[in-house]
Formats: C-alpha cells, sequence, structure tokens
C-alpha cells in the first residue's frame, strides 16, 4: 500500500501525463475516479455497439436487394466488432467482460437511448446510417485523442471503420429520395422520426451535465454536449436539403448573424423518459441481449468443458 | 461430465501486417482455447485484409514490466545515445552509412 | 432449361438460403465473437450467390440480374438443397446444420477450380478459400459441441440426428449434373465427392463422440423446387420489401 508521499509522487506524475496530453496505459496508476469513469463511459460505448445491431439487424432478412444485403450485413459485424473492441479496452481497466455485460442485463450501466427505438421501414436503416452514425462519428472523433491509450486506440479504428456507415446509409436515403413516391414518402417518414432521437444523442444541455469539466481535463470529452449537437446540425441540415427531404422541425432556421442553424425545443422530458425505461423498444433490447446470453450459456460452458478436458489430456500424455 | 464454468479467458492478439514488419499488438479476445482464440482474431482484426499472420497468447501467459520499474528499466538506455545512429558525425561522402 | 443455368441457380440458391438463415441468427448468438463468425459466413455467401446469380443472368440471356433471382422467383423455382433451408433451432442446430453443408461445399469448390468453364472456375477459386475457412470453423464446433458437456452432446447428437436426412441431397445427381459432367464443366474428380464427404464428416463425428445415423431415407426435392413448410415463409421475408415497389431502385 502507498504512503501518502507515494501517492502524491504518483499523482503528479498522472496529471503531468494529462497535462502534456500524453497517454495513460494499463497499469499506470490512475486516479479511482478516472478509472471508474472510464470504465462506465468505455463499457457504456461498448454496450451502445453490442445493442445497436439489433434495430439494424432487424432488418438484415429483408434487405430488398443482394448488395444491400451485404452491405448491411457487413455494418452489423462492424458493430459487432467495435463492442469487442471496446470489451477489450475497458478490460485492460480491470474489469472482466463478463461482469460488465452483468452490468448491462441489471441495469447499473447503460446504452445509448438511441437504440429503444424501432425501425419500421427499411428507409429507417438508411436514417440511422446517416443520422445516428453521423451524430455518433461527431462524438467519436475527439475521443481518438483521448487520455486513456487503450480506448484512444479503440477509437481510432472505430472511426476509420465509421465512415462507410455514414456513407451507406446517406446513399440509401439518396437512392429512396430519388425513387419512387413511395421510396420517397418512406424517406420522409423515416427522417420524421428519426430527427429528434439523433440529436438527443448529444446528451442533455451543457448547463445540467454534472462531470463536464473533470472529463474534459482528463481528456475524455473534449467538447460539450451543445457544441457537438450544433455542429451536427449545421453539417446535416444542408444534406436533408440535398435530399430534398424536410427536417420535421418547423422553427429551424438559418441565423446569419450567428452563423449557425438555430433549432427549435428537444423535448427533454421524453429523452428522460426513454432513458429510464419506458421507450418504444428498451424491454425488446434487454430481451433479446439477454435471451442471447442466457441462452448461450450451456454453449459456453460446453467449449470451457473441451478445453479444460483436452488441457487434462494432453498433461497426461505429456507426463 | 457437469458444467464447466461459462465464462472463456483472454488472448492477447498480435498481427503481421504484410511481410516484412513485425507482429503489431492489436487488441483483445475471448476464447475458450487457442483454435478458437485464431479464428476469433481473424474475424475481428483482419476483415479488412490488416494482415498476413496472426499469434494468440493467453493474457495470464504474458510477463510484463512493472510500470513502477520504469525508471530502473528503461532510463538507464537513455543516457547510452552512442547506440543511436545519429551520435556518430561522419564526413558527408559516407553520410548514408 | 439450359443445364448450366439450373446448376448456377442450385448452387447460388443454396447460398443464398443459407447466409438467410444465418443472418435470423444475428445478435442471437451465444457470444458476440459467434455473431462475428455467423455474418462473416453470412457476408462470404451472399457474396457467392451474388457471382452465380450474376453468372446464371448471363447464362440464360434475358438481362436478368442478381436480385432478379433473389426476390422476383417464386418457392418453387428456389433450387437450393432441404439441408440449408432447415430452421435455426437452437446453437447445435446451427451449427450442424453448417458443418454438414461446408464438409460438402469446401472439396467441391476445390473439385471446381478445375471446372471447364471458366466463370465457374474463376468464382471456385474465391469460394474455395471461403468454404475452407468456414468448415475449419463450423467443424471446430461440432466437436466443442460433441465433446463438451452432456447437455452440448445430447444436443448436438439430435441435431445430427434430424438433419441427417437431409444430406443424401447433398450429392444427388440427375440429368443436370450428366450433362454438365459430359461437358467438362464438371469434373469427373466431382464423382468421389460424396465418400470425401462421408469420411470427413465420419471423422468429425467421431472426434466429437457423436453417433452417425444409419442412412434411412433420403428427404429431398430442393433441387427440383419441392421445399420445406418453412421455406414459403423464408422467401416470403426475403422478398417483401422488394415485391412492394415492383421497379423500384435500391
Amino acid at each position: 500500500m502507498d504512503t501518502a508521499p507515494e501517492t502524491d509522487a504518483r499523482r503528479e506524475h498522472f496529471d503531468a501525463l494529462i497535462d502534456a496530453d500524453d497517454r495513460i496505459e494499463p497499469r499506470d496508476w490512475m486516479p479511482d475516479e478516472y478509472r471508474k469513469t472510464l470504465v462506465r463511459q468505455i463499457a457504456q460505448h461498448a454496450h451502445s455497439e453490442i445493442i445497436g445491431m439489433q434495430p439494424e439487424g432487424n432488418w438484415l432478412t429483408r434487405a430488398p436487394s443482394l448488395r444491400r444485403k451485404a452491405i448491411l450485413t457487413a455494418k452489423v459485424q462492424d458493430e459487432a466488432g467495435h463492442g469487442l473492441y471496446l470489451y477489450g479496452a475497458a478490460e485492460t481497466l480491470g474489469i472482466p467482460r463478463e461482469e460488465l455485460l452483468e452490468r448491462l442485463h441489471n441495469g447499473r450501466q447503460k446504452y445509448s437511448s438511441i437504440f429503444n427505438y424501432p425501425t419500421l421501414t427499411w428507409a429507417d436503416v438508411g436514417a440511422i446510417g446517416w443520422l445516428v452514425d453521423g451524430a455518433a462519428i461527431m462524438n467519436q472523433v475527439p475521443l481518438c485523442r483521448c487520455s486513456y491509450g487503450p480506448y484512444a486506440r479503440a477509437m481510432i479504428r472505430i472511426c476509420k471503420e465509421e465512415s462507410f456507415h455514414q456513407r451507406q446509409g446517406f446513399q440509401i436515403m439518396l437512392t429512396l429520395a430519388e425513387g419512387t413516391d413511395e421510396q420517397r414518402a418512406m424517406a420522409q417518414d423515416a427522417l420524421d422520426r428519426w430527427w429528434w432521437p439523433s440529436i438527443m444523442m448529444f446528451g442533455p444541455p451543457d448547463a445540467e451535465s454534472v462531470h463536464g469539466d473533470q472529463n474534459m481535463r482528463w481528456g475524455i470529452k473534449r467538447f460539450g454536449n451543445d457544441e457537438l449537437r450544433q455542429k451536427f446540425i449545421d453539417a446535416t441540415v444542408p444534406q436533408a436539403d440535398l435530399l430534398g427531404l424536410t427536417i420535421p422541425d418547423p422553427d429551424l432556421h438559418y441565423d446569419d448573424a450567428a452563423g449557425h442553424y438555430v433549432h427549435g425545443e428537444i423535448d427533454w422530458d421524453h429523452f428522460w423518459e426513454v432513458v429510464k425505461g419506458d421507450g418504444p423498444c428498451n424491454r425488446e433490447r434487454m430481451s433479446t441481449r439477454v435471451g442471447a446470453h442466457e441462452t448461450g450459456t450451456w454453449v459456453r460452458e460446453a467449449a470451457t468443458a473441451y478445453a479444460d478436458k483436452h488441457a487434462a489430456r494432453a498433461a497426461e500424455a505429456a507426463a | 461430465m457437469s458444467a464447466g464454468r461459462a465464462d472463456w479467458p483472454l488472448w492477447e492478439v498480435f498481427v503481421r501486417a504484410r511481410r516484412g514488419v513485425s507482429h503489431v499488438h492489436v487488441g483483445t479476445v475471448h476464447a475458450p482455447d487457442a483454435e478458437l482464440a485464431l479464428q476469433n482474431a481473424r474475424d475481428l482484426f483482419t476483415r479488412r485484409s490488416e494482415g498476413v499472420s496472426l499469434w494468440v497468447v493467453r493474457s495470464s501467459d504474458i510477463t510484463a514490466s512493472d510500470p513502477d520499474d520504469r525508471g530502473e528499466m528503461f532510463e538507464p538506455a537513455e543516457d547510452k545515445t552512442f547506440r543511436h545512429p545519429t551520435d556518430f558525425e561522419l564526413p558527408d561522402e559516407v553520410a548514408n552509412m | 432449361m439450359d443445364p448450366l443455368l439450373i446448376y448456377t441457380l442450385r448452387q447460388g440458391d443454396r447460398a443464398l438460403v443459407l447466409a438467410q438463415r444465418l443472418l435470423e441468427a444475428v445478435t442471437h448468438a451465444p457470444e458476440i465473437e459467434e455473431d462475428m463468425a455467423l455474418s462473416n459466413l453470412a457476408l462470404d455467401l451472399i457474396g457467392q450467390a451474388r457471382a452465380l446469380y450474376s453468372y446464371a443472368g448471363e447464362v440464360e440471356g434475358d438481362g436478368h440480374d442478381e436480385d432478379h433471382f433473389a426476390y422476383w422467383r417464386d418457392q418453387h423455382e428456389f433450387l437450393n438443397p432441404l439441408l440449408v433451408e432447415q430452421p435455426n433451432g437452437d446453437f447445435a442446430q446451427i451449427v450442424v446444420r453448417q458443418f454438414l453443408h461446408d464438409a460438402w461445399a469446401a472439396p467441391y469448390w476445390n473439385v471446381m477450380q478445375h471446372s471447364g468453364d471458366e466463370t465457374l472456375r474463376a468464382l471456385a477459386g474465391k469460394a474455395a478459400k471461403e468454404t475452407a475457412y468456414h468448415l475449419r470453423h463450423s467443424r471446430s464446433w461440432v466437436v466443442r459441441l460433441g465433446d463438451g458437456t452432456d447437455e452440448s452432446h445430447a444436443r448436438a447428437q439430435t441435431a445430427v440426428d434430424g438433419l441427417w436426412r437431409y444430406t443424401g441431397e447433398l450429392s444427388e445427381i440427375d440429368d443436370v449434373e450428366h450433362a454438365l459432367a459430359a461437358d467438362g464443366v464438371i469434373p469427373a474428380a466431382a464423382d468421389t465427392l460424396h465418400d470425401t464427404w462421408r469420411n470427413s464428416v465420419g471423422d468429425t463425428l467421431t472426434e466429437a463422440t457423436l453417433d452417425m445415423p444409419d442412412d434411412g431415407i433420403m428427404h429431398t426435392g430442393g433441387r427440383t423446387g419441392r421445399h420445406t413448410e418453412s421455406f414459403s415463409y423464408l422467401v416470403g421475408e426475403m422478398q417483401v420489401v422488394a415485391r412492394a415497389h415492383p421497379g423500384a431502385v435500391w
């Protein structure tokens, strides 16, 4: 156990690394709060990727062309992969994946609320790629410079893979918008349902955010919620214009003086309802996830039993 | 045979991107044994043609230096700069040596 | 129909229908690594189906593309063997179905690397590598489930016993294959496929401590468009969006 001067020295070293924008690596000394915050943030990000496979996974069997089927399969596969990179990063902080999954399953840790909405049509697949992945990219790019090495490296990998996700989503929307009247209506309907949840992805206004400052200093969070939300809206409105679709916000307008798009009031009550478990698909998402895990127990046990048996046989043979 | 444990051990994964370069650590996978570890690693880390060779090592088999010993392990090397080629001034004629 | 067209569709349908079943399992796998593996298998199979359907379109010469064959044929026009359309069930069912298929498909694509047909030969080059990997994976799981716990062993044996009746069709030969063998499209080595399959499956089942069922009555008909009950649900689901918008581009 460290003495107080030893802890102070470690703390100084840690702070120096942070101030130099250097990386903290596994097994480096770190404040408990830093470790706890990272475990939670990285794990929740991982859970989001895994749960996020479900709304799009819903359309794999019904994708209306083989090319779209292949692209969507690759995307959903990437999401599984991203979840795995992130669980791996979280595990370097000393918590096994089994424990992290337990926290997801019992509700102690959360996942991004955006995945509690249903995918009702093929156009939703396009809307998710365009808006949800677009918003995710905005959140994620700054994390490539997060102070914690394994998380930053996982994010770099993820960001490289993510740009195809947004592009394929936008391409779907474009094809629909330029298609038949029914396709166009499908695209507009998807935008109507996904717009507000997407801008809520950036989280509540900064004024209401609890941990902002410390996380900023530690390079765990680099930009405020409002700033990222604004950036996203400014980038996305022209894209909607290009599609010829209407964003479902009658108050949305460009403010020349500010140089930004100003948006209508966000229904934060609804946001909190969904976060707390009363969104349209919260139950379904969890039951699929928990179901897969519990149903799979006999499989995982079988694999372990086989490995143990063979290790024993190999040991005997060597003896 | 009764039910075994359900959680799988952790494996560190190393990928050689192409001939001529070393294997580089890229992350971890969970797997019950080496063969599935190799397959899981291949699916996770080489989807985009990122490698020609994979190593998987049980995480528990890795011996790591203690970050606290950084001073004694690594700093003594810092003042022996004669190990670096840039420390030797040579005439221009042999500058590419 | 031209034998080459029928034959190409048989292979394309085999790949697509199997991929479709695998896609149903994504997000339900026993471990996230397995979700990745299943989607990897599906992606490879979709790729094979697309290549085969594109070629079928050329052979047919009516200007049909890959999506025509996938979305605009009716149930009785699909020519996949019955094995690949069997519903998912538990994980043992999924891996045993996959293994029984891969143990045939891997040597099949190897043989087809010597096909007299240039397109199928090229296709086989890629498919052989993919399927070798699929076989490695499905085989690994059959062994682990068979030689794992009592429960996994029982489930694996049930899967083998239940799916065995569909394995005969894999090695069926009719006029189509005879015609293509005569043309050199199907190399003579294809004659050994059934034995290769049987030996490979036998070795794996033994290693997995599983019993190989007696042959008994083999269920067939898929290769000529006569399918099992769950197949119309599979086709309906697969085609529903495309069919709701005739002429649309996606």
